[in-house]
């Protein structure tokens, strides 16, 4: 049993998806267990720094409509990510800096005014128990957290002894207008024809709206394969652009699979995978070598 | 030997069997310490992943220039590997209670040629090996049947199979630790599927890479006596 000694945080609205997430689970792998955790990870260790906590403490991720919370003891919260009204009891409050909460009053964090996932870091993080030594909600294999229902309830973590870093708020980075995406080729570019290869390269592409925590999906021109056939399941990493029948790349986020059946035609590295957490659908998408 | 990006190998091999051999000696070697930082190694059909290469000695300011050094010298490294054939008695099979009544049953006996009836005693003398784990935790890729009794993944996947199906396709024979949706012709079920995946235990999934197993049909328990003992 998890202690409630520290609070609980109620949730009033759990908005279109709002998950727990922390630094993720990497390791498991093998066993078919991916690493989730927060999308955005700048955004998620800055909105934890200005609240004081650890950069891999457990925070609230939200997917553009936001969510309302109401904790049972006063808190000091960061909304972070992407940009949005904040409003205490429907009082106006700073975004992306830290702002007191008293008990019982609702933290409402409004939809997206750009970017696609907001954080929320509590002061003393939130706690539900670990799973494989994360907190994070993995939407794909379906362990940790359950998402955000409305009259959940979860248990707030003890506020360490560093302050929140009230003043100067820090530089957000904000939603990209387009999306440049590296990409190292492999590691099954041979099963593409070269034409393929250049369209990837050369062609505008589009973030399409069925994208979620699993993989960035595209729109474009799908690419021709040189080689038919299935693929023998191989391990996946994150950042691998996958080409499913259809012929539009798919960019592996965290909740990606483990193993995978499709070829793999270039990997995009970790570093610039947060920009495309933030990236709203239709947003232009450019694939350059790495 | 594939690049997965820059801190990610691909090692392909010849097939399933020399791949587990492969990843097997991978595991002794991290074991003995005689292995560089990596942070996961996942094994598939007939390659071995290993991802998350730590660059330098993994002391904070100590990264070589240039990206993907680490990951290059391990590839020349992993080219000079003797690799031992895998032998089969290293450990105990797990020993997983089933009972044959899948909704499949008849079809996979017409495929195999059988009745199906025979379906349960074919399968079940099979020395399966979890070859890899994908798909959900839990789930383990078990080969071991002959080529012969191979089947073709139905054409129309179920849009619900129940936790505990005992499910084959292709060379594959496996159990789904949870409700799914899945193409797999369905033989069978696990008398307890709780215990394929316990992220509180360890190890969390019953049937990790590597583990031997055997499906048995329990024996039907004995009438209880209608006298009691004095």
């Amino acid at each position: 049993m998890t202690a409630v000694r520290n609070g609980l945080l109620h949730v009033v609205r759990p908005g279109a998806l709002t998950t727990v997430q922390d630094a993720g689970r990497p390791g498991w792998a093998h066993l078919g267990v991916g690493r989730s955790g927060a999308l955005d990870a700048p955004a998620a260790r800055l909105a934890n720094r200005l609240a004081g906590n650890a950069p891999g403490a457990a925070l609230l991720e939200t997917t553009v409509t936001g969510c309302a919370v109401r904790p049972d003891r006063p808190v000091v919260a960061v909304v972070g990510g992407a940009g949005c009204r904040v409003t205490v009891d429907g009082r106006p409050v700073a975004w992306g800096a830290p702002v007191r909460v008293p008990a019982g009053a609702v933290l409402d964090v409004g939809p997206a005014l750009h970017g696609v996932r907001g954080y929320l870091a509590f002061a003393g993080g939130l706690e539900p128990d670990p799973v494989l030594g994360s907190r994070s909600a993995d939407l794909l294999s379906g362990i940790g957290p359950a998402p955000l229902s409305e009259g959940d309830t979860l248990p707030l973590g003890e506020p360490a002894g560093r302050p929140p870093a009230y003043g100067p708020t820090a530089p957000w980075p904000g939603a990209p207008a387009e999306l440049v995406l590296p990409l190292h080729p492999g590691p099954r570019d041979t099963w593409f024809t070269p034409a393929a290869l250049h369209t990837l390269t050369t062609a505008a592409y589009r973030v399409s709206p069925h994208s979620n925590r699993i993989g960035l999906r595209t729109e474009g021109p799908a690419l021709e394969r040189a080689r038919e056939g299935e693929l023998p399941s191989e391990g996946m990493v994150l950042g691998a652009i996958q080409v499913p029948p259809d012929g539009l790349p798919v960019v592996f986020l965290n909740d990606h699979p483990t193993t995978g059946g499709y070829p793999v035609v270039g990997v995009v590295p970790e570093t610039a995978l947060a920009k495309a957490a933030q990236a709203v659908p239709g947003t232009p998408v450019r694939f350059v070598r790495a | 030997m594939l690049p997965a990006g820059p801190h990610a190998l691909l090692v392909e091999l010849a097939d399933g069997e020399r791949a587990e051999a492969f990843h097997a000696e991978l595991l002794r070697r991290r074991e003995r310490g005689a292995l560089p930082g990596v942070r996961e190694i996942v094994p598939g059909a007939r390659t071995v992943l290993l991802d998350g290469i730590e660059d330098g000695t993994g002391r904070e300011g100590r990264v070589p220039a240039g990206r993907g050094r680490a990951r290059d010298r391990l590839a020349c490294d992993l080219l000079s590997w003797p690799i031992p054939p895998l032998r089969r008695e290293e450990q105990d099979a797990v020993e997983i209670p089933v009972v044959y009544d899948g909704p499949d049953l008849e079809e996979v006996a017409a495929l195999w040629g059988v009745r199906a009836d025979e379906v349960p005693g074919l399968h079940s003398r099979t020395a399966f090996r979890v070859a890899f784990c994908g798909f959900a935790p839990g789930f383990g890729y078990l080969t071991g049947l002959p080529e012969r009794l191979y089947v073709p993944r139905r054409a129309t996947p179920r849009t619900r199979v129940p936790a505990g199906a005992l499910a084959l396709a292709g060379p594959y024979t496996g159990v789904y630790p949870r409700p799914s949706p899945g193409g797999w012709q369905l033989i069978g079920r696990m008398v307890d599927p709780a215990v394929l995946w316990d992220p509180r235990r360890e190890p969390a999934a019953l049937l990790g890479p590597g583990t031997r197993v055997r499906f048995v049909v329990p024996e039907p328990v004995p009438p209880p006596r209608t006298e009691p003992r004095r």
